[in-house]
C-alpha cells in the first residue's frame, strides 16, 4: 500500500511581481540617465527623495519586521556624516571612500548602543534609543577639531576632486558642481537599489522568515528555536551600517555640519516614521509610497513652515488610528497586487488551503 | 563646602524633574502606555500658565489652579477618545500615535507662540533666597521640592487609600477581571490620564518660573522624565522621586566641572544605572 505523495511547492513569486519587476527596469533605466536630462535642482530633488527613501527601507525594517522602534536613528546619520568628515578633513581621504568607513564606524557605534538600548523594552528601548543620540551628539559637540557646538564645512576642493568627477565631468561635460552632484545621485540610487534588494532578499530567505515570526509572537518564535535576540541584535547594526552610509552621503552633498543638525530627531527620523506610517509599515512598498506622498506634500506647503509637519502629524495619527497597515495595506487588501511579494504561498497538492496568516509570511 | 552647595542644588532640582517624571510613571503603571507627547503636554501647559497670568494678570500659582483642571479635561479626552483605541498587545499604535501627538503640539505652538522664549514672571519669589542650615538656598527650588514630595505623597495616598486608586491598581493587575467587577477600564484609564496631567500642570508651572522655555523644550523634558523613572525602577513613584534626585545632581556634578557637561553628566548617569541595575533602583512591578 502505498500513498501517492503530492508534491508541493513554496513561492512567493506572483504574476503582477513579474509585471513589475518589468515596469522597474523601464524605470531604472530613466532614473540612471536622470542627471543627463533633467536639471541640476531635479537631480538634486531625487537625490533628497532616494536618500529618504534609504532611511525609510531602514527604519521599517527595524520597526515593521524586528519589532524595534526606535526614534534614535538620527544616531547613525549623524556619527556616519561626522565620520566621513573626520576621515575627509583630518585624515585627508576622498569623501567617497570615507563614505564607506563611515558606514563601518556607524556599525561599530551600534554594538555598544545595543549593549545599553537592548536592556530596554518596548517604548523604553525607543526613548533609550533617543537619549543615546543626545549623548553621542553631546559627545562630538565637543569634539573642538570638528567646529564643536557651531559646526564646520566640507574643504572646497574636496566634492569637487571626488574620485568620479572628472571622469563624469569629461565624459558628459558637465561642470564640476553638475557632477558632483551627478555623481552623489548615482550613489544615492545605487545605495537605494542595494538597501532594497538586501531587505527583500532577507525577507525572502530563512532569517526573513524567523524575523517574521519575531515579531508576529516572539515567544512562539523561540520556542521553536529562532534566536530572537541575536536576529535583532544583527538588523540593529546592518541598518546602522547602511544609515551611517546614508548619513555620510547626505553630508557629501550638504558639505555643511552642524551637531543641531546631524542628529535632528525631526529631520532623520519624525519625517522617516511618519513616511513609513503613511505609506505603510511591514511592507517594502509602503516606504516607496511614503516618501512619494511626503516629497509632493513637502513641494506644496513649502511656504507654510510648520504648519506642513502640523499636518503631517495629523496624517500619521489618523493612519495609525483608522488604516494602520497604511495607505499600500489598504491598496494591496483591495487589489491582492504585491510587487515585493513575501508571503510564502504552497503551490499544488491537496488540501487546498487559502494562504492564511500574517500580511508578509 | 561648595561640593554639598552643589549637591544640594542638585537634589532640589532632581525635585522638578520627579514632577516632569510623576505623569509618566502614574500613566504606565495604570496602563502600561507611554506617551512620547509628555514633554510637549508639559510646554502645553507651560505657555496656557502663561497666557493665563499675562492675559488676565493673575499670579501663576493662581493661574496653575486654573490650569489645572483644563489639561485635567484634556488629558481626559485625549485619552478616552484617542489613546484608549491604540491600547493592546502591539507597542507600535500607541507610540506612533503619541510620537505623532508630539509633533502636532510642538508646531501648533510654534505657530501660536513663534519660537520665542518665554519665561513665567513670578515677581520678588524669583531671586529669594532663604537659609537652610549653614546654605543658602533659592526658595523656588525649595517650593518645587517640597511641591514634588507633595505630589509623590498624594498620589501614593491616592492609589493605596482610595476607591479610586483600588480601581487603579485592579485595572492594571488585570484588565480583564477588574472588568468583570464592574470597573470600566476605558474610563479609569481616562482619569489616570487627567490626573497625570494635573501633575504636568504643576511640572509646568515650576519649569515656567525657573527658566526660559520654548516650543521645542518638551522633548528633552521627555527624556528627563523617563531617565528618573528608569533609574528609580518602574512602578515605584518614590522610585521616580530618587531616580529625578539622582539625574538632578549627577547634573549639577557635571556643570560644576564644565558648563558644557550639565545634560551629558546626566545622561552619563542614567546609562550607567542601565548597565549596573537594568530594572532601576527601586523596582516594584515585573513587566
Amino acid at each position: 500500500m502505498s500513498i501517492a505523495i503530492p508534491s508541493f511547492k513554496v513561492e512567493t513569486r506572483s504574476g503582477t511581481s513579474s509585471l513589475a519587476a518589468l515596469a522597474a527596469f523601464a524605470g531604472l533605466a530613466l532614473a540612471i540617465a536622470a542627471p543627463l536630462v533633467v536639471s541640476r535642482g531635479v537631480v538634486q530633488d531625487l537625490f533628497f527623495i532616494l536618500t529618504t527613501l534609504v532611511l525609510a527601507q531602514n527604519w521599517n525594517l527595524l520597526a515593521g519586521y524586528a519589532g524595534l522602534i526606535s526614534v534614535g536613528q538620527q544616531v547613525f546619520v549623524g556619527f556616519g556624516a561626522y565620520a566621513m568628515f573626520g576621515a575627509v578633513i583630518l585624515a585627508g581621504l576622498d569623501p567617497i571612500a570615507a563614505i564607506l568607513i563611515a558606514g563601518a564606524l556607524s556599525a561599530l557605534l551600534a554594538i555598544p548602543t545595543a549593549f545599553f538600548t537592548f536592556r530596554l523594552q518596548g517604548p523604553y528601548f525607543a526613548i533609550g534609543t533617543w537619549v543615546v543620540a543626545e549623548v553621542v551628539r553631546l559627545l562630538l559637540a565637543q569634539w573642538k577639531a570638528l567646529g564643536g557646538g557651531t559646526g564646520t564645512s566640507l574643504p572646497r576642493d574636496a566634492t569637487r576632486d571626488m574620485i568620479g568627477v572628472d571622469l563624469i565631468r569629461d565624459l558628459f561635460g558637465m561642470k564640476a558642481a553638475a557632477a558632483s552632484d551627478a555623481l552623489t545621485y548615482w550613489i544615492a540610487l545605487l545605495l537605494a537599489l542595494a538597501t532594497i534588494g538586501f531587505i527583500y532578499r532577507l525577507l525572502r530567505s530563512k532569517q526573513g522568515l524567523g524575523l517574521a515570526a519575531v515579531r508576529d509572537n516572539e515567544q512562539a518564535a523561540r520556542a521553536v528555536g529562532v534566536d530572537a535576540r541575536r536576529m535583532k541584535a544583527l538588523v540593529y547594526v546592518a541598518t546602522a551600517f547602511v544609515t551611517g552610509v546614508a548619513g555620510a552621503l547626505i553630508y557629501v552633498q550638504k558639505a555643511r555640519i552642524s551637531p543641531d543638525a546631524a542628529f535632528s530627531v525631526t529631520d532623520w527620523t519624525a519625517y522617516v516614521i511618519f513616511i513609513v506610517v503613511i505609506g505603510g509599515i511591514g511592507t517594502i512598498e509602503g516606504p516607496i509610497v511614503g516618501v512619494v506622498l511626503f516629497f509632493l506634500l513637502q513641494k506644496l506647503f513649502a511656504d507654510f513652515g510648520s504648519w506642513y509637519l502640523l499636518v503631517l502629524g495629523v496624517i500619521g495619527i489618523l493612519v495609525m488610528l483608522f488604516t494602520p497597515r497604511g495607505l499600500w495595506g489598504l491598496f494591496s487588501d483591495r487589489t491582492g497586487i504585491q510587487l515585493f511579494p513575501v508571503r510564502r504561498t504552497l503551490i499544488g497538492g491537496p488540501p487546498a488551503h487559502t494562504p492564511k496568516g500574517g500580511p508578509n509570511g | 563646602m561648595s561640593i554639598i552647595d552643589t549637591i544640594v542644588q542638585g537634589v532640589l532640582l532632581g525635585g522638578l524633574y520627579a514632577l516632569f517624571a510623576a505623569g509618566l510613571s502614574l500613566v504606565f503603571g495604570i496602563m502600561r502606555l507611554v506617551n512620547l507627547a509628555h514633554g510637549d503636554l508639559i510646554v502645553l501647559a507651560a505657555f496656557l500658565i502663561l497666557l493665563l497670568s499675562s492675559a488676565l494678570g493673575l499670579n501663576p500659582f493662581f493661574a496653575a489652579l486654573i490650569a489645572a483642571p483644563l489639561m485635567f479635561v484634556a488629558g481626559w479626552a485625549l485619552q478616552y477618545f484617542v489613546l484608549n483605541r491604540t491600547l493592546g498587545n502591539d507597542v507600535l499604535p500607541p507610540l506612533l500615535v503619541t510620537f505623532g501627538i508630539s509633533t502636532v503640539l510642538q508646531n501648533g505652538l510654534l505657530e501660536a507662540f513663534s519660537a520665542d522664549s518665554r519665561r513665567v514672571s513670578i515677581g520678588a519669589l524669583e531671586g529669594a533666597s532663604t537659609g537652610l542650615g549653614p546654605l543658602n538656598v533659592g526658595l523656588m527650588p525649595l517650593i518645587t521640592f517640597l511641591s514634588a514630595l507633595t505630589v509623590i505623597f498624594g498620589l501614593n495616598q491616592l492609589i493605596y487609600r482610595t476607591a479610586l486608586g483600588r480601581a487603579f491598581r485592579a485595572t492594571s493587575d488585570d484588565i480583564v477581571t477588574a472588568g468583570l467587577m464592574g470597573i470600566r477600564p476605558q474610563r479609569i484609564f481616562a482619569v489616570a490620564t487627567g490626573l497625570a496631567m494635573v501633575v504636568v500642570t504643576i511640572a509646568a508651572l515650576y519649569l515656567g518660573t525657573r527658566a526660559n522655555f520654548d516650543p521645542t523644550s518638551g522633548p528633552s523634558r521627555l527624556i528627563y522624565a523617563f531617565e528618573a523613572v528608569i533609574i528609580g525602577g518602574l512602578g515605584s513613584l518614590w522610585g521616580t522621586l530618587a531616580g529625578g534626585v539622582i539625574l538632578g545632581v549627577a547634573q549639577t556634578l557635571g556643570a560644576a566641572v564644565n558648563p558644557e557637561w550639565q545634560i551629558l553628566a546626566g545622561h552619563l548617569a542614567f546609562l550607567a544605572v542601565l548597565v549596573i541595575k537594568p530594572r532601576g533602583l527601586f523596582p516594584r512591578a515585573v513587566d
